[in-house]
């Protein structure tokens, strides 16, 4: 365990005598200060070296994220510093992980430039993270007061204007990512869209490695697949789409690439999360100025969100992009393939979806959040989803999602379009059966076999799939059980 | 072809009994349901002909019942929709849309192609039965 030391700030000529002097004496640490509703709060995770003093470890992280150096500077004198270090107000060992420790620290909103991620994350997570004195470090929560929220443009469509302008309303959306996700042709690759959609999907969605390759430049796919949509919509009557991936090396790409998709009536284009923060923002200012649904993979994410120890919890990242203005974001499926526990993810699909986040310790949300009318954002379920597990994708999930099954619908038995149609009745019947009372998660397998008496491709992904589960411990489940209610 | 439009297409054509049951849930969260019909079934026609207000303050859905069969009297041979309106601050918008009735015979879409510059082609969707007068789409 390491020492947990109450520092008291220096004051005075004292504190600016030349020299090194621990940062939680130089004002980074002050542990009676009240976070105004104007301050910008972040929750770590530190990992301070073994024998380093946590409070110490928290006021280096305040002072590495906000103003200070490795040595005592004079010309900190020159400006309102006590207003400008960022303060480590709070410091707890946290439950079951020695050596852990959760530091709060409140920053003052004219440190950031408004609406401006790179400039937020860096300080938030600039330098800070690779500070010797810690063997690990891990944003987990930020508290984004809503005057600097204000400042972003907040989602280009929104989940209720999404709707209205796809006219679907009551259930979740279903899509389907197009698979081999490399190689195929323009042509062939136009093929499963057309299929996936007629068959009953609202979207299809290109890869986030699928740009513009040897084996299909990206205006042959844009070309066959925007065919493939409209002959979709003609046979069904509906509304369709397909993620449009316009990813690219150069911002100027990007825009030539999501106009042309403009151009040929999609309702939806694509980025991934790799492009970084700012040309994310750059395209959902795009999106919104266009008329289009900005649909964001979240490429990469992983190599900083996984780990408990060090990174960036995928919550922070969820609030950054419902900043930045993105209006659909993969989340997790808790059943499908890919990490994601129940508890953890219902606390991500409420910071996409709620107008408000209360605090919820047992879902990983340390703090309250307004969200100040910002636009909802669309969270996305997908890889390793299947028809089966319909009972249990609505019950975790709601109704305001997009499931996107890829194999489940391409490696249907009898073609793309009847696993597209296996989907498609599977979720009505749920949600018919959800809202008529019943208890779907425990009649779910007997309400999807009564659907697929009538509809045979149901019953043959049922046959299929029927064992298919991911079932493995989770790297990142919250630190926090629920607690009982207290009742007086 | 079948028009799939609305949140239960893709199961058989709703009884009365299945519209009354969802009618009831979208009332039973607080939201108004309404009858709507249009013999132009176009995938952005927004805006279909409203067979009255939102029944605002109607705590049953045999009321709905009743005005989707009023509605069937006299517009039995078009599309009717039941939907549900969300007052709610952040939603104020439908919150559920479901297909009560529709045509016997839907004789589908069109797809108009128009060839333009380089490989790129605009796109058209019509229905065949709105190349008649309104009112004598479906007959």
């Amino acid at each position: 365990m390491n020492k947990m030391t109450d520092a008291k700030t220096v004051t005075g000529a004292k504190r600016y005598a030349a020299g090194v002097m621990k940062y939680a004496q130089m004002g980074y640490w002050e542990p009676d200060y009240v976070p105004k509703d104007t301050d910008v709060i972040a929750l770590f995770r530190i990992t301070p070296q073994d024998g380093v003093d946590a409070i110490e470890a928290a006021a280096a992280v305040a002072g590495e994220s906000s103003t200070a150096t490795w040595t005592v500077v004079w010309t900190d004198r020159l400006t309102a510093c006590d207003k400008y270090r960022a303060k480590a107000y709070r410091v707890d060992p946290v439950p079951n992980a020695e050596g852990e420790y959760f530091a709060y620290i409140a920053y003052d909103l004219d440190l950031f430039e408004e609406g401006s991620i790179a400039n937020l994350t860096a300080s938030i997570i600039g330098n800070v993270f690779g500070f010797k004195p810690l063997k690990a470090l891990r944003l987990e929560d930020m508290r984004l007061p809503v005057a600097y929220i204000k400042t972003f443009q907040g989602p280009a469509t929104g989940i209720v204007v999404e709707r209205e302008r796809l006219n679907c309303y009551g259930r979740p959306l279903l899509g389907a990512t197009v698979k081999p996700k490399l190689g195929l042709s323009g042509r062939n690759y136009g093929r499963v869209v057309y299929e996936a959609l007629k068959g009953g999907l609202d979207f299809t969605k290109d890869d986030e490695n699928i740009n513009s390759q040897p084996f299909m430049h990206w205006r042959d796919r844009f070309l066959y697949c925007m065919e493939a949509v409209n002959r979709a919509s003609a046979a069904t009557g509906e509304v369709k789409g397909t993620y449009l991936n316009v990813t690219a090396g150069t911002m100027e790409e990007m825009y030539e690439r999501a106009e042309f998709a403009k151009s040929l009536g999609s309702v939806i284009i694509m980025i991934d999360l790799v492009i970084g923060y700012t040309a994310i923002q750059s395209m959902a200012k795009w999106a919104r100025d266009n008329d289009m649904i900005l649909h964001l993979h979240r490429a990469g994410h992983s190599t900083y969100t996984r780990q408990r120890s060090h990174g960036v919890s995928f919550r922070v990242i969820a609030k950054w992009m419902r900043l930045a203005g993105v209006d659909h974001l993969h989340a997790g499926t808790v059943v499908g393939k890919l990490e994601g526990d129940p508890a953890t993810t219902k606390g991500y699909y409420d910071i996409f979806r709620e107008e408000y986040n209360p605090m919820a310790l047992e879902n990983g949300i340390f703090f309250d959040q307004d969200w100040a009318s910002l636009n909802k954002m669309m969270p996305v379920a997908s890889g390793g989803i299947h028809a089966g597990q319909m009972h249990q994708l609505l019950t975790y999930l709601g109704e305001d999602v997009v499931l996107q099954f890829g194999g489940g619908t391409i490696g249907h038995p009898h073609g793309i379009a009847a696993g597209a149609t296996a989907n498609r009745v599977a979720l009505e019947a749920m949600v018919y059966a959800r809202n008529a009372g019943r208890d779907i998660w425990n009649e779910g397998p007997d309400i999807l076999r009564d659907a697929a008496k009538t509809c045979t491709p149901l019953e043959q992904a049922l046959e299929v799939w029927k064992d298919v589960t991911f079932d493995y411990a989770s790297t990142d489940a919250p630190d926090f059980a629920p607690t009982p209610e207290v009742s007086a | 072809m079948r028009l799939t439009q609305g949140t239960f297409s893709f199961l058989p054509d709703f009884t009365d009994e299945d519209i009354r049951l969802q009618a009831q849930y979208a009332i039973d969260q607080g939201w108004a349901v309404s009858v709507e019909y249009t013999d132009d079934p176009h995938p952005k026609n927004s805006y279909w002909e409203m067979w009255g207000h939102p029944m605002f303050d109607n705590p049953d859905a045999a009321a709905v019942v009743f005005e989707v069969n009023e509605c069937r009297k006299e517009h039995g041979g078009k599309y009717i929709r039941v939907i549900a309106f969300d007052s709610t601050p952040g939603w104020e918008s439908i919150r559920m849309s479901f297909i009560a009735n529709r045509p016997a015979e839907e004789p589908g879409f069109k797809l108009i192609r128009q060839e333009c510059e380089g490989r790129t082609v605009r796109y058209t969707i019509q229905s065949y039965a709105s190349d008649r007068p309104e009112g004598h789409r479906y007959a």
